[in-house]
């Protein structure tokens, strides 16, 4: 038996519990799009040639020491880190350093269907690589030495940066890969990780626990703590009485009927921060009376989002004034929002030669972070919209449904939905979802303005961050003039955990990350 | 005996096919598109939405789809999980032993304070323990499963401490799995603790589990009792001069028995339906909860197959009670 498999002392080894909130759906991080699965895998095991500096969106180097972006833009060549160790376990042992391989097999097998690691397990699809739109804006990967990569781009693009700061773009070991393919026995890959990240995987018991050791050899020096566990519990009020009882550090998503009560409690911390995301009610903006921003408008002053505030998020969010959230950067600010006024409303809708309005909206049957619960949500507004006269039918559907009619550029009705940042780069939500490109699609109000979609497209292009910044919170400006949604909330994430805990920071893409997290004796 | 097993296994085919066609068209008429599910929200283009729905097989006609899923049955090809990309058949086993472990404590635990408490009740008929034991057994019969067991954890373990909130043992103890039973594992690990440790994880969840089998065969003792003590026979050991602990305890309690062990056949189903509850509460990594998670992830593969699988043990298990009803009861074989 093996050291790892003695009791653990805790006056020998320092391990911090975490009680997750599910069973990760792998280990091979690129193949999936949850969370979940990212802080089992990604967050843990591996490392990116950027990372995000946890906290913040900010990119900082990670396996890359440093980048180079050519002066056309379409050339970014990464300097690698010298003397990266792999993780060395039970079941590999490396025999080399990170190098430009892995770098070139870790992005090869996303982008390249001829690659034999495409398809290595039924039905990979890459989808967070083929989402970020990667297979059109990478032309081509090359290796210049050892430690220098440089990747080729079909048009100048920003943001590509913060991409490779996401999950799917974890580099794995080629070395390790290459000795699953000779052994026939890929799907490993899939169940028992390899990377140069701070923790190295132990073991996984299914649905239970996942066991993490330090990585000894970390480029960046070896974790304050010894043993990470990830103590899988499902459901929010077991979580938060483990919490309590001391058998786990760290709990994530308390119900919000619980959160007074672990604020209360003496033995506990608990963090808290607006998430990156935001909930909205996109108009058709291609239908009539909705196509003139000033019904749009009126319409979003007979919202009383306080009252959405208390009632659907528990005081667990903030009223949103802006497309994207405040700890987004380029967040304006100096915006003001639609302050609640029902006669002033009614008022602006009369003088459009709007009466006797029936409109839809659209209530999603799930709940999400920015939408605990889009019924009610629907239904104060279906209150709220009474009070300027306007009639209210209230529709849903199953969610895969609902997200493919909501696409329908004949549309009828107001849809409620929101979004989360991926990497933190303004580009994702403005030009995602009120871009020209996304209309018919990720652009839920059809809405195609000119001077906004060739502010948001210039911004994407170009590399001076002050500069985007500006462009950015212009944007922002006309958003809020031409009202094509109203913008309702953002979740507050709540965090609560041991006070022996240190060093624990709230990641505004709502990951949860141990580097640098140690337990106070 | 034997044509009589013979007949009962005859009919378990025609049984399993019919599970079969259910388990496949149950899964089908769920709403929600494997496809979009599986891919995720972000987008998906037409092109590669229409490739993945031809590499699963789903844009074939559906009677095409259940005549291959029957053949890969047939030859023990249970299909690949969606989402983890792994056999079903190995998710399924590495889950199992933890659903038995828990399900046969919960049947000990209500067999043994189950069968004296319907035995009780029923020679003090119509007293106040009689009505007392079948008052509680009326309540544990319809308590609410996910409030009784959130209910025993906010006092056992948040109170008062005495019981570990949820999981299986300890994560102190760390040990490979031999067979899967975490009392067995944690003996054989030889560390110090650990056994304890197995069992008092065990305790919550068991009576959880436990209490709705363990009111059924309260009530179902007790009405067989009183059946078997009001005949001919039980009347007559009782003027040969018997003493009344002998006539219940001997002559009819055996008798008694034949309708409480069939109950206890059907409660198989019971537990296993109980299970998704109870591990979901307890974070029990069982198969109740595998199956639960699986549905909100609309894994095919893993829900229809994984419904076959706990039909066929349920199955099993009822043979195996008609087996032993007819070793017990020779008039049910020879009819």
């Amino acid at each position: 038996m093996s050291t790892a498999m003695m009791p653990v002392n805790a006056s020998q080894a320092k391990t911090l519990v975490y009680c997750s909130e599910g069973s990760p759906e792998g280990f091979d991080t690129a193949l999936y799009t949850a969370g979940t699965t990212f802080d089992a895998s990604s967050k843990t095991v591996y490392n990116r040639l950027v990372e995000f500096e946890i906290g913040t969106t900010k990119v900082n180097p990670g396996l890359a020491e440093s980048w180079e972006v050519s002066s056309d833009g379409l050339e970014i060549t990464f300097k690698l880190r010298s003397g990266v160790k792999f993780h060395s376990t039970d079941f590999f042992t490396p025999t080399r350093d990170f190098n430009a391989d892995d770098v070139l097999f870790s992005f090869d097998r996303q982008r390249d269907e001829a690659n034999p690691w495409n398809s290595y397990v039924e039905g990979a699809s890459w989808e967070y690589f083929n989402s970020m739109d990667m297979p059109a804006l990478i032309k081509d990967i090359v290796k210049v030495n050892d430690l220098t990569v440089k990747f080729m781009l079909n048009r100048p693009e920003t943001p590509i940066i913060a991409n490779m700061a996401m999950d799917f773009a974890s580099i794995v070991s080629k070395e390790y890969a290459d000795k699953l393919e000779a052994a026939g026995t890929q799907g490993l890959l899939n169940q028992q990780p390899i990377g140069t990240g701070p923790f190295q995987f132990v073991a996984y018991q299914k649905d239970a626990v996942i066991r993490y050791k330090a990585h000894p050899n970390h480029w960046a020096g070896k974790q304050p703590i010894d043993d990470l566990v990830f103590a899988i519990t499902t459901d929010n009020s077991v979580r938060t009485q483990k919490l309590k009882a001391g058998e786990c550090h760290v709990a994530p998503y308390p119900n919000p009927a619980d959160i007074a009560g672990l604020k209360a409690d003496d033995t506990l911390n608990m963090l808290e921060q607006e998430g990156l995301n935001v909930g909205y009610l996109a108009y058709n903006t291609k239908v009539a009376p909705y196509d003139n921003p000033k019904v749009r408008k009126a319409l979003n002053m007979a919202i009383n989002k306080q009252a959405i505030l208390d009632a659907v998020f528990d005081g667990a969010g903030k009223a949103a004034k802006n497309p994207i959230p405040p700890t987004m950067w380029s967040y304006n600010n100096a915006i003001k929002d639609d302050a609640y006024d029902p006669d002033a409303a009614k008022a602006m809708l009369e003088a459009e030669g709007v009466s006797g309005l029936k409109m839809k909206i659209w209530a999603m049957p799930v709940a999400r972070p920015y939408n605990p619960n889009a019924r009610r949500m629907a239904e104060v507004m279906q209150a709220d919209f009474a009070k300027i006269g306007v009639e209210v039918e209230i529709v849903s559907y199953e969610w895969g449904e609902y997200l493919k009619l909501s696409k329908a550029e004949d549309r009828d009705g107001a849809v409620l939905l929101g979004w989360t940042g991926d990497n933190g780069d303004p580009d994702n939500f403005l030009a995602v979802l009120l871009g020209c490109s996304g209309v018919g699609g990720s652009n839920r109000a059809q809405w195609c303005h000119q001077p906004f979609d060739d502010l948001i497209i210039k911004a994407k292009q170009e590399p001076d961050q002050a500069k985007r910044t500006a462009m950015y919170e212009e944007a922002q400006v006309i958003f809020k003039e031409q009202a094509p949604w109203a913008t309702v909330a953002h979740s507050v994430v709540f965090m609560p955990m041991s006070k022996k805990v240190t060093g624990y920071k709230i990641d505004p893409l709502g990951g949860h990350w141990f580097t640098g997290v140690d337990l106070a004796e | 005996m034997f044509a009589f097993f013979l007949k009962r296994l005859g009919l378990l085919i025609p049984t399993f096919l019919g599970i079969t066609i259910i388990a496949f068209g149950f899964v089908r008429v769920l709403p929600g598109d494997p496809v979009l599910l599986m891919a995720g929200e972000r987008g998906l283009t037409q092109e590669r939405y229409d490739a993945l729905l031809k590499q699963f097989g789903y844009d074939r006609p559906i009677w095409e789809q259940y005549f291959e899923y029957l053949g890969n049955l047939l030859s023990g090809d249970f299909g690949n999980s969606l989402v983890t990309k792994q056999p079903v058949l190995e998710e399924f086993f590495a889950r199992f032993p933890a659903t038995v472990e828990l399900s046969l404590c919960a049947i000990i635990l209500a067999l043994s304070i189950g069968i004296p408490a319907g035995i009780i009740a029923a020679s003090k008929r119509g007293s106040f323990l009689d009505q007392t034991i079948m008052g509680t057994a009326l309540i544990g019969y319809s308590m609410p499963i996910f409030w009784w067991g959130l209910l025993l954890i906010i006092v056992f373990s948040g109170t008062l401490g005495w019981t570990p909130v949820s999981g299986r043992i300890s994560l102190l103890y760390y040990f490979p799995d031999v067979t899967g039973f975490m009392l067995i594992d944690s003996f054989i690990s030889g560390q110090k603790g650990a056994f304890t440790s197995a069992i008092r994880h065990l305790i919550l969840p068991s009576i959880v589990l436990a209490t709705i089998p363990l009111a059924v065969i309260a009530r179902q003792t007790r009405s067989a009792m009183l059946e078997v003590l009001g005949e001919d026979y039980v009347r007559t050991a009782k003027a040969k001069g018997l003493s009344g602990r002998r006539v219940v305890g001997v002559h009819a309690l055996r008798n008694a028995m034949i309708p409480v062990i069939t109950v206890i056949g059907l409660m198989v189903g019971t537990l296993l339906a109980g299970a998704i509850l109870t591990e979901t509460i307890f974070s029990w990594p069982g198969i109740g909860k595998w199956m639960v998670d699986s549905i909100f992830r609309r894994d095919y593969p893993v829900v229809q197959s994984g419904l076959l699988l706990i039909a066929a043990i349920v199955m099993v298990v009822n043979l195996l009670v008609d087996l032993t009803y007819g070793l017990i009861n020779p008039r049910i074989r020879h009819n």
